[in-house]
């Protein structure tokens, strides 16, 4: 006999994958690196400082938040609050003042994350409701575009593609911002949003990673494209294309990287696709028929305070259950 | 062949290379064995022997007198040392009868062989197995006469052998399937005229192309379907294997007669096949001893009631760096506190290896894989909050007493939630309150 052993107790299961919160988390860094690369090559010094305010104030307001709550400040290394403040950036026109996006920063985390509680029991997404907190305190701020340090246009009267099209009867003028132009990034915008490209190569890591949930991307993409292409079918000449609506603005950033936050979607599969659902056919009606260009925000916002409704009534079938009613 | 499966589970890393080349090699038996009395689902069988009776191999010491019970027999031939309460592998310490080894294997008269099995009516091959105290031997331990008696108003049409061993490290059944296959297909076809069904399949996981091609081969002019099915967890699952093979959905709170199927492991069809031909008694039966904390690991025939202790020490022993001890496999395997347990009917396996011993746990960020992975389509994230938040109602109506523990959402849960921890605790409290109800 060898000598008595201290064994460890545990329940079952014994074996578990390797993924963790903070690999998730910092896979979503990751996915951002290529976006944020894309955004200091259009916009330069003005990205690099909105990257470092954003990020900088998201942890220390984390910090100060979970010293005050009297948790662990470990949690600091989770990597929730680094994405809060990059996608917060990436939210922000490039000409936005570096006070304005320390605020964003403060109240993205403060009122969107810890009156919650912090990570997981938040019920908006805390970067969009930074934005969403500026664009209602900062409105002038928050629609003050510049052009990408690439392109040589009247700095005056630059405006968005999306901009264009709503206030401009761009379709109508044709001087429509081509889907080339779109796709790559040479374009007005928030931050991050510009460059399609770089935020597609970006979700090619989420989904390698299975850090996002495909059904989220793929049902606001469908169900805007059906409803920006009955209108574009039925008057080309006052509507743009589905593509178009797809790859200009916040759309790819919110469908790929905002509504799929784990923590503010869905859990069950049905719930899921009603959520992405609402979200495209919402950004479709603001953009066609609302005050603002853009919509992709509100939508999301909105969608995020029925997750928890979704997630009561949309319970799956258990194996072997009979539906009653 | 194209593999049925199930949706959602999981597939965890199998590391059955370590033992699925060693044959099923005897345990030399001990020089004293601790049998327990419950080994089983059911209620604990009842002591027939007392301190200092002569007892021989395969001798009934323990009587299963409630239809949930089994009967327990001896597993070697010697004298009663005593009868008491011992460490058992479930937790609690259970009445057990210690027999010294007198090393003569002296045979009990209980032991009858039968001439021609195949004629014999289905009563009594059911006595018979309920005789010889064959339980089910995947794991659960459910007394094998209790699932060969379906009520009168639920025939049965299939009898579906469960080969697919879906725990990861294990290959004890992989070994039986390849080494006594005539032995499995005879119990089988006992099982089948027991239940009076129609149909037999026996499922075998694709990793295990060995077992399918040896089965395809012996099963040529028996009426017996062998089917692929996917290497994926829990396929193993009666619930989930029945869906694969069957495209049927056994009722939630029923069981597999409700549907017309009767589920039997690979290990338990040869047990029956032993009990009803042989007249052999349930008391030894096939372990997995595995894992990296064991030095050699071995597939060992091993007696009833031999400690874990010898079972390890025969496999080299442990590693310097093991740290934790699991009966079963790995998924769904009971953690033990010594290696002082005896091996009893439903030790599928002895695992040890160097576990982490503090995880770091997270809130749950709602990612939605419990839900996407677990087999029973449950809501598990939902389940443990209601659990915790000590709504038992809601955890009731969203199917806790569903959930058959299979740590699918735990493997996958990013945060290491002990989700399945959580929903125990629920179907304890559920039951108990159920209970209280109807009292």
């Amino acid at each position: 006999m060898m000598a008595e052993k201290t064994l460890v107790l545990k329940s079952s299961p014994h074996f578990r994958d390797r993924d963790s919160v903070p690999k998730i988390m910092y896979a979503v860094v990751i996915s951002l690196i290529p976006s944020a690369a894309a955004s200091v090559y259009f916009f330069r010094l003005r990205a690099v400082l909105l990257y470092v305010v954003c990020i900088t104030v998201c942890l220390t307001t984390e910090a100060v938040f979970l010293r005050t709550r009297k948790k662990p400040l470990h949690s600091l290394g989770d990597g929730s609050a680094v994405i809060t403040g990059l996608l917060l950036a990436m939210t922000l026109p490039p000409a936005t003042s570096l006070d304005i996006a320390a605020i964003g920063a403060v109240v993205a985390i403060g009122l969107g994350k810890q009156v919650f509680g912090g990570l997981g029991h938040n019920i908006f997404n805390p970067a969009l409701v930074g934005r969403a907190f500026l664009q209602t305190a900062f409105p002038v701020a928050m629609t003050t575009w510049i052009p990408p340090a690439v392109l040589k246009v009247d700095v005056a009267t630059f405006a968005t593609p999306l901009g264009h099209l709503k206030f401009e009867e761009a379709v109508a003028a044709g001087t429509l911002t081509p889907l080339k132009d779109l796709f790559w990034g040479n374009v007005g915008g928030c931050l991050g949003e510009t460059s399609s490209l770089a935020l597609l190569l970006g979700a090619v890591y989420l989904f390698y990673k299975k850090a996002i949930d495909w059904r989220i991307p793929l049902g606001i993409i469908l169900t805007l494209s059906v409803f920006t292409g009955f209108f574009w079918l039925l008057q080309p000449q006052t509507y743009a294309s589905p593509l178009f609506h797809i790859l200009a603005g916040g759309l790819i950033i919110g469908a790929f990287y905002m509504a799929t936050d784990m923590v503010t979607s869905p859990i069950n599969p049905l719930g899921t696709w009603v959520y992405a659902l609402g979200i495209g056919l919402l950004v479709g009606l603001i953009r066609l028929f609302g005050g603002f260009p853009e919509g992709v925000m509100y939508s999301i916002l909105f969608w995020n305070t029925f997750v928890p409704l979704l997630n009561r009534y949309t319970r799956p079938r258990i194996l072997g259950e009979r539906r009653r009613r | 062949m194209r593999a049925k499966s199930f949706p959602h589970g999981v597939h965890p890393p199998e590391h059955k290379e370590l033992t699925e080349d060693k044959p099923l090699i005897p345990l030399p038996a001990p020089e004293k064995v601790i049998i327990p009395l419950h080994q089983h689902f059911g209620s604990p069988a009842e002591p027939l022997v007392q301190r200092g009776d002569e007892v021989a191999l395969g001798q009934k010491i323990g009587e299963g007198k409630t239809l949930f019970s089994a009967s327990v027999h001896a597993s070697v031939s010697g004298k009663v040392l005593s009868v008491e309460a011992y460490n058992h592998p479930l937790g609690k310490p259970v009445l057990s009868v210690a027999i010294g080894n007198d090393g003569e294997d002296r045979r009990s008269n209980q032991i009858q062989e039968t001439e021609d099995p195949f004629v014999l009516e289905p009563a009594q091959i059911i006595h018979k197995v309920k005789e010889a105290g064959v339980v089910g031997l995947g794991g659960a331990a459910f007394p094998t006469s209790v699932k060969l008696s379906p009520p009168k108003d639920k025939p049965i049409d299939t009898v579906i052998i469960n080969g697919c061993e879906c725990e990861p490290l294990l290959t004890a059944d992989y070994r039986l399937m390849l080494e006594s296959p005539e032995d499995i297909l005879n119990g089988t076809e006992l099982i089948r005229i027991a239940t009076r069904a129609e149909r037999i399949i026996l499922g075998i996981e694709d990793n295990k192309k060995a077992a399918y091609d040896t089965f395809l081969e012996k099963s040529a002019g028996r009426e017996v379907e062998v089917a692929l099915v996917k290497t994926k967890y829990p396929q193993g699952a009666e619930k989930n294997l029945i869906q694969a093979l069957l495209r049927r959905e056994v009722p939630a709170g029923g069981l597999p007669f409700d549907v017309g199927v009767v589920v039997q492991n690979v290990g338990t069809a040869k047990a029956v096949w032993d009990a009803v031909s042989h007249g052999r008694p349930l008391y030894e039966r096939a372990v997995t001893v595995t894992g990296n904390g064991i030095k050699e690991p071995k597939n060992l025939l091993v007696r009833v009631g031999t400690t874990f202790q010898e079972a390890i020490d025969f496999c080299g022993g442990l590693t310097e760096e093991a740290n934790i001890l699991v009966m079963g496999g790995p998924m769904m395997g009971l953690a033990q506190w010594t290696a002082d347990v005896p091996v009893i009917k439903g030790t599928s396996g002895i695992l040890a290896w160097s576990a982490a011993e503090v995880i770091t746990e997270y809130t749950c960020i709602r990612c939605g894989r419990c839900v996407d992975h677990c087999p029973m389509r449950l809501v598990p994230t939902q389940l443990m909050k209601y659990v915790r938040y000590e709504h038992l109602a809601e955890a009731e109506n969203w199917g806790v007493m569903d959930c058959v523990e299979c740590g699918s959402c735990q493997y996958t849960c990013p945060a290491n939630i002990p989700l399945v921890h959580w929903i125990r605790l629920g179907k304890t409290q559920v039951s108990t309150a159920r209970r209280k109800k109807s009292a």
